[in-house]
């Protein structure tokens, strides 16, 4: 039981001065996913038939391997920044915390992933 | 994590059924949530049945005849009878709304009521609005000024004046923060459509000076950016107003700024 005032409570901490940015982030990587994502599925869609070496010549050109590095970059990002938005709004206290971090070095780690895997092919 | 089903002393059971009036042709059904803090019980749904053809054509009517002719124990808050007031704010028909301008007419079928969603129950139809209201408090619902009074008044264009239709209208009834899903779940934190509404007319209202600290205090991630544009808020207003295109305004003042 804690004595507080009503406007002491709906006050709390006050502001943390922050969340405009990841409002624009997120703005920013909707759209650019708009574009991004059509532009990959067809670009994947037409190197993924081929032999191994077709493949693999397919993402040496610079074209889709640097859409397809734009692409995974910006979507794991997004998908980072929207799942720990869900986490903070459903899970609280400490295991909400755990999870966040969670969810942010997942996404880190499928992101070098996929760039190391990428680079490997490319190069 | 926040709780997807209710307490156990919070589900609700079947309450009485009070008897059909006598002699009546035109006979509608009423189920109202019931709860006092008084006796302990769960909350529970009575069941009532007016003759239509002696009441009165909206929902208030309808509770204002069961309290007087029926049980005198249903408790609920009403002052103005016309939209002005906000005290009649409770869920119809699965609506937050006014009881005092929602039509009996515009439901089918039985009419359910309960308190507004997802706020503590003082008795029956009466949710705790406390921390609402401090909420509101917190957004210095006033004219913020630094340059010294003038001699008559602080002035204003019609132009300016007109930027503040649809935001003073807000009569704090609370549908709309109770309709928003990111209030149930964070409403100790996030602000909530209606404090927010309030706090846009304050920042747009061009005599006020504190622009930029209203917009600091709303800069965090949970008081403002728990709004997902459901647009629940919008939908339920029973004043018509839009308190998502106001969130959404003071969203574009703090890219305008940052960016």
């Amino acid at each position: 039981m804690r004595y507080l005032t009503d406007r002491k409570r709906a006050l709390g901490l006050g502001a943390s001065g922050q969340g405009t940015q990841h409002f624009w982030h997120m703005l920013v990587g909707s759209i650019a996913l708009v574009i991004l994502m059509p532009l990959f599925i067809f670009t994947f869609g037409a190197g993924f038939d081929g032999s191994r070496e077709e493949v693999i010549s397919f993402f040496g050109r610079p074209f889709p391997a640097i859409l397809t590095a734009l692409t995974l970059f910006v979507a794991i990002t997004h998908f980072k920044r929207e799942t720990q938005e869900a986490i903070e709004d459903y899970v609280h206290g400490l295991t909400g915390k755990l999870l966040y971090i969670a969810v942010g070095a997942l996404a880190w780690i499928l992101i070098a992933a996929g760039l190391f895997a990428l680079v490997k092919i490319a190069l | 994590m926040v709780q997807f089903s209710l307490p156990k002393n919070s589900r609700i059971t079947t309450g009485k059924t009070w008897p059909k009036p006598d002699g009546a042709t035109n006979v509608r059904k009423f189920q109202i949530y019931r709860w006092s803090p008084e006796d302990g019980a769960n909350p529970r749904v009575d069941t009532y049945f007016l003759d239509m053809d002696k009441c009165g054509p909206m929902v208030l009517d309808a509770l204002i005849k069961i309290k007087n002719e029926i049980d005198p124990t249903l408790t609920f808050r009403r002052s103005c009878r016309e939209g002005i007031c906000g005290s009649c704010a409770m869920n119809i028909d699965g609506i937050n709304t006014l009881a005092c301008i929602y039509g009996l007419d515009e439901i089918t079928g039985d009419v359910k009521i309960y308190p507004l969603p997802h706020m503590p129950v003082v008795k029956d139809l009466i949710p705790d609005l406390t921390h609402f209201y401090a909420q509101h408090a917190s957004i210095m619902p006033w004219l913020e000024t630094k340059t010294n009074r003038p001699a008559k008044e602080w002035r204003q264009s019609i132009e300016d004046r007109k930027k503040l239709d649809g935001l003073y209208e807000c009569v704090m009834c609370a549908s709309c923060s109770t309709a928003c899903p990111s209030y149930w779940w964070n409403g100790d934190r996030y602000l909530g459509p209606a404090a927010l509404l309030h706090a846009y007319r304050w920042i747009i209202d061009s005599r006020d000076e504190a622009t930029g600290e209203r917009l600091d205090q709303l800069e965090d991630p949970f008081k403002l950016y728990r709004c997902h544009t459901i647009m629940n808020c919008t939908k339920t207003c029973p004043k018509g107003l839009n308190p998502a295109n106001a969130i959404a305004q003071i969203k574009k003042m703090m890219v305008e700024r940052a960016v």
